[in-house]
């Protein structure tokens, strides 16, 4: 049975039709790519489904609950966690801060604990920042977990969107381009990391990319979504030869 | 010197004021980009709503149901005030500012203008236009430290507001709550796809600004016990200077911004004739924030395009 179904989505804003009759499938444990050229409408799509916008039509069922039109915080918590093409980070607070907050949904305590401090409290928060420091340690950043995440170098700042993400206990992890600006050992980098957290958490994963080294080492499905429509989906090497995905790049860029 | 320890006494009870109010302002400017011109006003609810409570537990004894000391009538009041204080400003942000969350910023800072009318005239129409006079709860106590001169009641308004902001501090610096107000200061777009709910945040951080404005209120009113439904425009405006001196969103900032303007009040007016008094010590403070725009603990606004 999939993990998230995605059924037959359409989304306009104002008169242009930016997502159109889109599906989608992924299977407990399965690393999905969406490919296009730029203002295909990927991020909308990974918007529509994490709940910033409420679907035109369509449905999203999560793990068989019908999570269409819930709140963005209620999609969240429900484990669906993701990064940003563009890093949103909250800039002079800490590693560990970043991790931490992702825990939200999971710290119980009430107003009383918060100003004065309860045993309950502290048990909670002590149990939280362990697992937050798990992750660290998993994504390679224990050694700044308690710097101030607008002083590190960009490749740990991407790392630290994923733990954030991570910290959410996503059943499926949606990355939004984690490769942008990246130079090739960063790369490698930080497909040995995806191959970590994939193997050792056991999650599903939906990406969005462009970097064909990327998605052919990665992906197990492909999608290529060219003006909200997806034209071609399939294996890596089925996309890849299709002469309609050649298509679409030309004149954009090439596929690799 | 001891004239000057005399005025720094009188500062601190004044700075104490201007800060509670102040962090008010700053919290919700921080997390919701949104000046809250009504939050003047509020403070003025807080002693009014302090003032009907404080009324309602004195009546209650008078007539012999409840026998409580006054000081636990003065503890009470500042509790029970705060909590409906509180109340009063989630609603003032449910129905006047949250439809309005993607509206200009503008269409909002009008909105809370428009609040602050209505909340003085409501009083206005309710309770009519004459002043009233804050019950005398606390004996008033001077003790002489060397010829500068403390009552009890000084002692105890800075010691309530010192408590309160160390609580707030604590409070945004380590709950899940306070990081999430944190958090959204500086991108609150992400804030909800973490798990948090950003309804709940918003309301909590008018509530705790309206609870700070309300102790402020109470105090005010121990100290200068007339009231009326006027008394919050001039202390908004003023807390609303310190809240931006401290810079945006810093409780720290707000806090130490809130004290510095109650000493160059008192310090002007040691120096100069008192009706000089707002004219200098503002002007001294423009300056301030011509040569630190973004105030004490602000960060400039370029950080925000860097990442």
């Amino acid at each position: 049975m999939a993990l998230l179904t995605v059924e037959n989505m359409t989304h306009s804003f104002g008169g242009l039709t930016a997502v159109r009759n889109y599906d989608l499938s992924i299977s407990p444990g399965q690393i999905v790519g969406l490919i296009g050229p730029n203002g295909a409408g990927k991020t909308t799509i990974f918007n529509l489904i994490t709940g910033i916008y409420a679907p035109d039509q369509g449905r999203v069922v999560l793990n068989g609950e019908d999570i269409t039109g819930l709140r963005p915080h209620e999609i969240a918590s429900r484990g669906l966690g993701r990064t940003f093409q563009d890093l949103r980070l909250w800039r002079h607070m800490t590693v560990l801060e970043h991790v931490m907050l992702a825990r939200y949904s999971r710290l119980d305590y009430g107003m009383w604990g918060a100003f004065w401090g309860t045993p309950r409290r502290w048990r909670q928060e002590a149990a939280a920042e362990k697992k937050a420091r798990e992750l660290i340690a998993m994504l390679g950043l224990s050694h700044l977990a308690d710097q101030v995440v607008i002083n590190l170098p960009y490749g740990a700042q991407r790392r630290v969107e994923m733990a954030r993400a991570l910290a959410l206990e996503p059943k499926v992890l949606f990355l939004d381009e984690p490769t942008v600006g990246m130079t090739p050992e960063e790369l490698d980098q930080i497909i040995a990391i995806i191959k970590r957290v994939h193997r050792e958490l056991g999650l599903a994963i939906f990406i969005i990319e462009h970097r064909l080294k990327f998605v052919m080492e990665l992906c197990q499905r492909l999608q290529c979504l060219v003006f909200g429509e997806v034209i071609a989906r399939g294996t890596p090497e089925e996309i890849q030869n299709d002469p309609k995905v050649i298509e679409a790049y030309l004149g954009e860029e090439k596929v690799a | 010197m001891t004239h000057f320890l005399q005025n720094l006494v009188n500062a601190l009870q004044w700075g104490s004021f201007y800060a509670l109010i102040a962090l008010g302002y700053s919290m919700v400017y921080g997390i919701l980009m949104l000046f809250n011109f009504a939050h003047g006003d509020i403070f003025m609810v807080g002693a009014y709503i302090g003032f009907g409570m404080a009324s309602l537990l004195l009546a209650l004894v008078a007539w012999g149901g409840l026998a409580l000391p006054s000081w636990l009538i003065l503890v009470l009041t500042i509790l029970v005030s705060m909590f409906l204080t509180a109340i009063v400003g989630v609603i003032v942000e449910r129905v006047a500012y949250r439809p309005l969350r993607d509206a200009p910023r503008a269409s909002a800072a009008i909105t809370g203008l428009m609040v602050g009318i209505i909340l003085e005239t409501g009083n206005l129409a309710l309770l009519g236009a004459s002043r009233v006079r804050f019950p005398s709860l606390i004996q008033s106590v001077t003790f002489d430290f060397g010829g500068v001169y403390v009552t009890n009641k000084k002692i105890m308004i800075v010691a309530v507001s010192i408590s309160l902001m160390i609580a707030l501090h604590q409070f945004v610096k380590r709950s899940k709550w306070g990081m999430a107000m944190r958090a959204m200061a500086y991108d609150y777009v992400v804030v909800p796809l973490m798990g948090v709910p950003l309804n709940t945040i918003a309301a909590l951080t008018f509530g705790l600004g309206s609870a700070l404005a309300a102790a402020a209120g109470i105090l005010f009113s121990v100290a200068y016990p007339v009231l009326d439904p006027y008394m919050g425009i001039v202390f908004g405006w003023k807390a609303f200077v310190a809240a931006i001196l401290g810079g945006r969103g810093s409780v720290l900032g707000a806090t130490l911004a809130g004290f510095l303007l109650g000493f160059i009040e008192i310090f002007v007016a040691m120096v100069f004739p008192s009706t000089l008094r707002d004219l200098i010590a503002y002007s001294i403070i423009l300056v301030i924030l011509v040569f630190r725009p973004h105030g004490f603990f602000g960060e400039p606004y370029s950080a925000r395009l860097r990442l």
